[in-house]
């Protein structure tokens, strides 16, 4: 008998030694299992010290142009040489990944704060509020994003906005036209738990609404959240390159990716001096895949379904 | 121990309490929407005006086959749904006609206990934040005192205080089912829907449950609307017992007065089906014909007449009153 409440208790103490392991800490395990997701991880990482730190370490400036110098191809001294106004393409590389990363990051920002927060109160509140910002969401559905775009960018040149400023106005821009995806997919999903018999029991006691909505059911639409955000940044980058590449988003002097990649327009710079544009295109190659390699890796490990660990 | 402590609450609360919820004529129907613009085309009458009283301190039985309504009344009661038409009193004030703000305070007084102890427990949200969150968010306790107030009653339920940090997927489904007791219980409330809080678990963690139950029921006073579709569960828990059948109830009366003596062509239907413990005991089994109908389009006249053994020409054309047989015993039958 003695004997016996030993082993029960000796085994409740083996229990307790075991590691309690949140969703979260879940999540990341598997995610860390991922091979191809840690390589875009990685590579990102890579990314923002290049193009955050690399340039503290240049000998030249920004702005600084060397006209004997110009047109030089990559070499000792200019490691991907130097564009028509012989300015280091390296080092504008690198600031104008700057420039199209923190883009990507505040205009996704923005739109998952939008989305985030109008699909939320779609799903929660359902009837009037739920109709209106749908329809809404509709509207800009319907609206072609690249034509708007463009016409915004024309705009913003018309009003004669300074190149510096004109970079916020265009992560706002980019932002506002991207929350829609996000609203419907955090709307649908709060549709869902809110049928749950957990959020039956919220009610059953008597929880308020805040408590409700940000308890229990964000932390159920994060995941989804993360993931949408994460490939939503690789679609902004995109969008700002497209857009410079226009010459309607961010404009010179200030280097972006998408503007540097704008000298290809030029026949005989698309012909013999690949190195102007080739550095920046190969950016957005490998910054947008290692997003979308990162994205896929966070679907699979915040899936409640894959049961396997 | 628990068996007697059932047989001396059978004597306590044999319906001559003080009512503590009264239903009456009770409707809850689900529009069926079709067409372009989604008008509504038709009714599921999940529930078609069912009354009943529930004694203070004393468990009702609610059963009948799936799909018969029951878990609606259930939710309907505590207004977790609107009603169709009809009155819910809780001790005296009438659940449906109470302010958003009323209400709230209201819940703290009932508390229900769902049947799928999965779904019912936030998998991002821990056990000890799970059971006391509802204390703080009315204010019941401060932030200091909730801790030792969740554990106690986490003790009281059979769970340990390391279980307090750990996430719902950790744990078993009995073990869950006590979680969601412990939440419902540490309100302190006076009345308790369980909404077949058993019917997901294992045989042997039934009667564990069962147990608990019914020695917080002696402990705290609790007042249960037990709902079942097992009928041994049932005797064995409840005072009194309604059958219902489509929507409707079929029968009602006091547990030993029911399974002694069933009037109602359903219920004893439903008795003959319960196993007996004795492989050599012949008995009469009645097997009901055809399925259930839909609640959309239920039958004329009495609703069980599809399946009825007794079924007669009155049976489909007028709707039996809901008669009272003495003992507290009533029954919607034209032949009882």
């Amino acid at each position: 008998m003695e004997q016996s409440e030993n082993r029960t208790e000796q085994l409740q103490e083996q229990l307790k030694i075991v590691k309690t392991e949140s969703p979260w800490k879940i999540a990341v395990r598997r995610f860390t299992k991922n091979r191809l997701a840690l390589i875009g991880l990685i590579i990102l990482v890579i990314m923002f010290l290049i193009c955050f730190i690399g340039p503290y370490f240049s000998p030249y400036t920004l702005n600084e142009t060397d006209v004997k110098n110009k047109n030089v191809p990559p070499g000792s001294l200019h490691w991907l040489g130097t564009d028509k106004l012989g300015r280091d393409i390296m080092l504008r590389v690198m600031l104008a990944g700057r420039i199209s990363l923190t883009v990507g990051l505040v205009a996704t920002a923005i739109s998952v704060v939008i989305g985030a927060t109008l699909g939320a109160v779609a799903g929660f509140y359902r009837r009037y509020a739920d109709t209106i910002i749908m329809r809404i969401a509709d509207i800009f559905l319907a609206l072609p994003t690249l034509p708007i775009l463009i016409t915004l960018g024309a705009i913003l040149s018309d009003l004669k906005v300074t190149p510096d400023k004109r970079i916020y106005f265009l992560m706002l821009i980019i932002g506002i036209l991207g929350w829609v995806g996000l609203a419907r997919l955090v709307r649908s999903q709060i549709l869902t738990l809110r049928e749950q018999e957990f959020m039956q029991a919220t009610e059953a006691l008597g929880l308020r609404d805040n408590r409700k909505i940000f308890r229990h059911l964000m932390p159920n639409t994060i995941p989804i959240i993360i993931v949408s955000a994460t490939l939503g940044v690789a679609g902004a980058i995109l969008t700002e390159s497209a857009l410079s590449f226009l010459g309607l988003g961010v404009v010179p002097p200030t280097p972006s990716w998408g503007n540097m990649i704008n000298a290809a327009n030029n026949l005989i710079d698309f012909r013999k001096r690949p190195w102007i544009w080739i550095p920046p295109g190969m950016c957005i190659l490998i910054t947008v895949t290692a997003i979308n390699l990162i994205g896929d890796g966070l679907r699979d490990a915040l899936d409640p379904k894959m049961k396997n660990r | 121990m628990s068996e007697s402590a059932v047989q001396l609450d059978k004597t306590r609360g044999s319906g001559k309490g003080e009512p503590l919820v009264q239903v009456e004529n009770l409707k809850k129907y689900f529009p069926i929407t079709g067409g372009v613009f989604q008008r509504r085309v038709g009714d599921v009458r999940a529930v078609d005006g069912v009354s009943f009283t529930i004694n203070r301190g004393e468990s009702f039985g609610l059963v009948g086959e799936s799909g018969c309504g029951k878990s609606t009344i259930g939710r309907t009661l505590l207004r977790l749904n609107d009603k169709t038409d009809g009155t819910v009193h809780f001790d005296g004030k009438d659940l449906h006609e109470l302010s958003k703000n009323e209400l709230r305070k209201m819940r703290t007084k009932m508390q229900i206990v769902f049947q799928d102890p999965f779904s019912s427990l936030n998998p991002r949200i821990k056990v000890g934040e799970a059971i006391g969150e509802a204390l703080l968010d009315h204010g019941l306790v401060s932030r200091k005192e909730l801790k030792d107030r969740v554990i106690e009653t986490m003790k009281i339920c059979g769970l340990a205080d390391y279980h307090y940090d750990r996430f719902p997927h950790e744990f078993s489904g009995g073990q869950r089912q006590r979680i969601g007791i412990a939440r419902a219980l540490i309100m302190q409330p006076e009345f308790i829907v369980a909404d077949e809080p058993v019917s997901a678990l294992d045989v042997s963690i039934q009667a564990q449950i069962i147990n608990l139950m019914s020695d917080l029921q002696r402990e705290k006073q609790l007042t249960y609307l037990f709902i079942s579709h097992d009928l041994s569960v049932v005797e064995h828990l409840c005072n009194r017992v309604g059958v219902m059948y489509l929507g409707t109830m079929m029968e009602m009366a006091p547990t030993d007065e029911l399974f002694s003596n069933p009037l109602h062509p359903y219920t004893k239907a439903l008795m003959s089906a319960i196993p007996v413990p004795d492989p050599t005991l012949k008995r009469e089994r009645i097997v009901l014909q055809g399925d259930i109908p839909s609640p959309a389009n239920p039958p004329s006249g009495c609703k069980f007449h599809t399946r009825c053994p007794m079924a007669s020409d009155i049976c489909k054309q007028q709707v039996p009153e809901y008669r009272d047989m003495g003992n507290e015993h009533f029954v919607a039958c034209h032949f009882a």
